[in-house]
């Protein structure tokens, strides 16, 4: 392949109303900044909700002129050439903010206060308290997944299973992980978040939460812990067995809901190498093994009063919650979303999905179907997958795709211009069958 | 001493050349293969080179393989163009001054554009679409430009109109029939997709031809004369009329008989000993009723390389395509067809066709007029089938209202999209009331 060729063909000029649209954001951008440079209380709540509404009306205007002014399709023309979406200059500035957003939150929260501040009367009206850096972070969070969910509803209106699917996260965004925990201290009842699990969420199982949920939520606490325990242990095998891991990672879990929406224009950036793939393996079981083990000794060390092991697990899950709980799911996870794609945490750090994963593999009938011998490998679907699956491996072999790593956002189904591919559940017999259309090994087609 | 390993030399690395490579690597683990091209060191899928112009994917997205795939697979790659063969001496010379010796050779060279001597189609900008210059040339040629004028009314015509919207320019098409593709479109189908071309605002000239290109003073093209006699403005003109094989090569052998291609037999050996052709290049002697001597597509690229690796492994595979199969999309109508599925009214064929009164979703089910009624081909657009299912039917000669009974295990459409089995069967009944057929229950994978 002569690498030497730079295409790159001029991209169509933006129309007057997108740069309106684009200005917006920029505006509220700059909004956000003017917030917290200015020390006066009454003006940091007038720019911060002048910023707000400009990068609602920016992000929903720039959206819907993109995708709702197009006749609904596969729309991706520019994806590799717009510096924004190629790794390109717009990309790393965008990546450099995201990541310095996630240090001065998790470390430095006090640069922050200029825009907790405008939140304390929402906060008060939602959680009968004031407004924190947490809160902070789960406003911004859920308007991300809101505003960039619209932005793939219009992209994606073409598709229902995308529509539904986007509608599903951005309800558990904002239902579970957001309204429900808020109104739960508003009762003043223990902050619990419905939608996320052990070993995902993994002080759920931690001695000292189950002890604190039970003192402090009486017999809706009891419920939280068996619920969680539940969730892990017994509806996320059986779930997984009838839809595979996406009834989760794509459907239900915040992380994959941010990926899903605000990763959407990102999710090509995922390295689909095989030493890629390597690697993936090499991290994710890992720290799912560390995360059973953390929890296993927290156990032990309660049951036997802190005699046999002291503080040292303790120490442990500490660590784990810094290095992989903040370090690896946030900064790296969202920061690096315009350079590595939206999935870097899904695919390498998350124990939740190690764990869904190998069910998936070995106990679902999920996978997702190749249509006979119509691929022409022209790489769509391989391109489109946030998780590096290079699914077209699979489907110009006639090959069905079962892969741990598959969250079932199905997109790779949705772009692919021949109707190659289709997330299936059905009998697990045959599951990993090729197609027999398509090799001529299989002189079926031959004699 | 041991005897030198068997050595397969292939001139071209399209998928005919590749498909044979790969075949002929699994069946003789121990033969050594030289793959020569002169286009690119690497496979690429030709069939995505749109894409990479629009911008979804980057050329290294479009090699269906990862670099580290023919070394580890002992596939040995030369970058450069085979300039004579000499059958006599089993060689073939190489313009970097080397020459191959082999034991078994194959020619998979492919094919090139097809223009028809019009006046001016030696101009500057002027271009047909087949290969990464071609990619090169339009990426060049195109900077700045408002129209372009694309001749010809199939499939590569409609991808250049595609290509050219996507960067704001306006294509121009001149389509020599009164619809879209009619050589393989019935007019309702072909009608869909005229929509298409409508929705997206692409000026077409139906009945229309090139007559002659016209030059400016630097002799760049400024505008072309049709049929009609109108004179369009114009700075790029793409020539999509075909394509032709490529006998650079073979004619440098006068041994080697051709015609429109390489002749072969139904081994795809050719007229030279140890000599074979695959893919668009060779054209077959005696083929099989229904089935055109020189196919130009990818899957029989893929299943020619296969079958013929099988003859130069010592275990002779007559070609038998199989049942028919293809696929395309236009803009952003999918398309499908499968078994026997003519354009024009054929004695002893009728067809059957729906199509959903407001969305762009219709079906045709080709059926012998007999007694037996047995289906034989399928036009879906909008609609998914599963090839799997659909072959079955044609090869089993199942009748119509079983097919229409079972509708629904031929679909291939993604969870959640809106189902039509109900509806085709109304439509028949009513067209058919004295085979009226009631709809069995839906019949899918979900359990
Ligand atoms: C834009 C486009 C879109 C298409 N889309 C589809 C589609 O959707 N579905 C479908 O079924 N088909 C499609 N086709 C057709 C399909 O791509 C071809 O039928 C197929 O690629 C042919 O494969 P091949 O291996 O026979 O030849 P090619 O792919 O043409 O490969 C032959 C190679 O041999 C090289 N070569 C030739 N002579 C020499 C020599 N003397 N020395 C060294 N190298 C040499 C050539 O440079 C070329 O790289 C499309 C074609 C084009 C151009
Ligand atoms: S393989 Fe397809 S469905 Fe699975 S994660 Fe990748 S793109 Fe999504
Ligand atoms: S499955 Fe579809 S998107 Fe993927 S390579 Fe094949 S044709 Fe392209």
């Amino acid at each position: 392949m002569p690498d030497a060729y730079q295409l790159a063909p001029p991209l169509p000029a933006r129309l007057p109303f997108e740069r309106a649209a684009l200005t917006a954001v920029a505006a509220g951008l700059l909004g956000l900044l003017l917030t917290l440079a200015d020390a006066d209380p009454h003006r940091q709540q007038t720019w911060f909700y002048a910023a707000l509404g400009l990068l609602s009306v920016g992000t929903l205007g720039w959206s819907w002129l993109k995708y709702g002014q197009q006749p609904a399709g596969v729309r991706q023309d520019g994806l590799w050439q717009c510096a924004s979406t190629s790794r390109g200059a717009a990309a790393w500035v965008t990546g450099l903010v995201l990541t310095g957003f996630y240090i001065i939150l998790y470390w430095f929260p006090d640069y922050l206060t200029h825009l907790i501040r405008p939140l304390d009367g929402f906060s008060h009206s939602l959680r009968g308290r004031p407004a924190d850096q947490w809160f902070l972070y789960g406003t911004f969070y859920t308007l991300a997944v809101a505003l960039m969910g619209a932005r793939a509803l219009w992209k994606y209106r073409h598709s229902r299973y995308q529509a539904i699917r986007t509608l599903s996260v951005m309800f558990f965004q904002t239902g579970f992980a957001f309204i429900l925990p808020g109104l739960l201290q508003l009762f003043q009842k223990p902050e619990f978040y419905f939608s996320y699990f052990w070993p995902l969420k993994y002080d759920y199982l931690f001695p000292s939460t189950v002890g604190y949920l039970i003192d402090n939520g009486q017999a809706l606490g009891v419920f939280m812990v068996f619920w969680g325990a539940a969730m892990s242990f017994i509806a996320t095998p059986i779930l997984t067995y009838f839809y595979g891991k996406r009834w989760y990672c794509s459907w239900v879990c915040g992380c994959g809901g941010l990926a899903e929406t605000a990763g959407d224009p990102y999710r090509h950036l995922a390295d689909k190498s095989r030493a890629a793939w390597r690697w993936e393996v090499r991290i994710i079981y890992p720290i799912f093994g560390l995360i059973i083990l953390i929890t296993a000794l927290l156990w032990l060390n309660t049951a036997t009063h802190n005699v046999l092991l002291g503080s040292i697990s303790g120490k442990a899950a500490q660590w784990y919650g810094f290095f992989i709980g903040s370090i690896f799911s946030g900064v790296v996870g969202v920061g690096f979303y315009p350079i590595f794609g939206s999935r870097v945490w899904c695919r390498f750090g998350c124990p939740m999905a190690a764990y869904l994963g190998l069910l998936q593999k070995h106990f679902s009938r999920f996978r997702i179907s190749t249509n006979g011998g119509q691929c022409i490998s022209c790489g769509n679907c391989s391109n489109a997958c946030e998780m590096g699956i290079d699914v077209q491996q699979y489907a110009q072999r006639g090959a069905p795709i079962v892969r741990a790593s598959c969250v079932g956002c199905g997109v790779c189904s949705t772009v692919c211009p021949r109707g190659v591919l289709n997330l299936e559940n059905g009998p697990r017999e045959g599951r990993l069958l090729a197609s027999t259309l398509i090799h001529a090994d299989s002189l079926r087609i031959l004699s | 001493m041991t005897a030198a390993p068997f050595h397969l030399v292939i001139i071209g690395n399209g998928i005919a050349g590749i498909s044979c490579a790969l075949t002929l690597r699994r069946l003789r683990p121990e033969a050594r293969i030289t793959i020569v091209s002169g286009e690119s060191l690497h496979h690429y899928a030709r069939t995505a080179l749109m894409y990479v112009y629009m911008g979804h994917l980057r050329l290294a997205d479009i090699k269906p393989y990862e670099d580290w795939f023919w070394r580890e697979n002992q596939l040995d790659l030369v970058h450069t163009t085979a300039t004579a063969l000499h059958p006599a001496g089993q060689r073939v010379s190489l313009s970097n001054g080397l020459t191959l010796s082999y034991d078994a050779l194959l020619l998979a060279t492919g094919s090139e554009s097809r223009f028809h001597d019009w006046p001016g189609q030696h101009l500057a900008g002027v271009q047909g679409f087949y290969n990464l210059s071609d990619l090169e040339a339009l990426s060049r040629d195109i900077h700045g430009i408002r129209r372009g004028v694309v001749v010809g009314g199939g499939l590569i015509g409609i991808e250049l109109a595609e290509m050219l919207h996507s960067r704001g320019i306006e294509p121009l098409l001149l389509v020599r029939d009164a619809h879209y593709w009619s050589s393989s479109l019935p007019p309702e189908e072909a009608a869909l997709v005229d929509y298409q071309i409508k929705q997206n605002q692409i000026p077409v000239r139906y009945h229309t031809e090139l007559r002659e290109i016209l030059g400016d003073a630097q002799g760049r093209v400024r505008a072309v004369r049709t049929t009609a006699g109108e004179e369009i403005a114009c700075q790029w003109v793409g020539l999509a009329t075909g394509v032709r094989p490529n006998l650079t090569l073979a004619r440098t052998a006068p041994a080697l008989e051709t015609d429109q291609g390489i002749l072969v037999d139904e081994y795809l050996k050719t007229t030279l000993p140890h000599v074979y052709a695959a893919g668009d290049c060779a054209q077959h002697r005696l083929p099989a009723a229904g089935e055109v001597p020189i196919e130009q597509l990818w899957y029989t690229g893929r299943m020619q390389g296969e079958t013929v690796a099988h003859t130069i492994a010592g275990q002779p595979a007559p070609y038998r395509r199989g049942i028919w199969f293809n696929s395309a999309k236009f803009f952003n109508l999918e398309y499908q067809t499968y078994g026997r599925a003519p354009v024009a009214p054929t004695d002893g064929l009728s067809s059957f066709y729906w199509q959903h009164p407001m969305r762009q979703v219709a079906l045709r089910i080709y059926f012998e007029t007999s007694d037996s009624q047995a289906v034989t081909g399928f036009n879906a657009l909008g609609l998914r089938l599963r090839h799997a299912v659909c072959e079955q039917w044609i090869r089993q000669r199942t009748p119509l209202t079983t097919v229409l009974a079972r509708l629904a295990e031929a679909n291939f459409d993604p969870e959640f999209f809106p189902r039509h089995e109900a509806a085709i069967v109304r439509a028949f009944n009513q067209q058919f009331p004295q085979q009226a057929i009631a709809i069995r229950p839906k019949r899918r994978l979900f359990f």
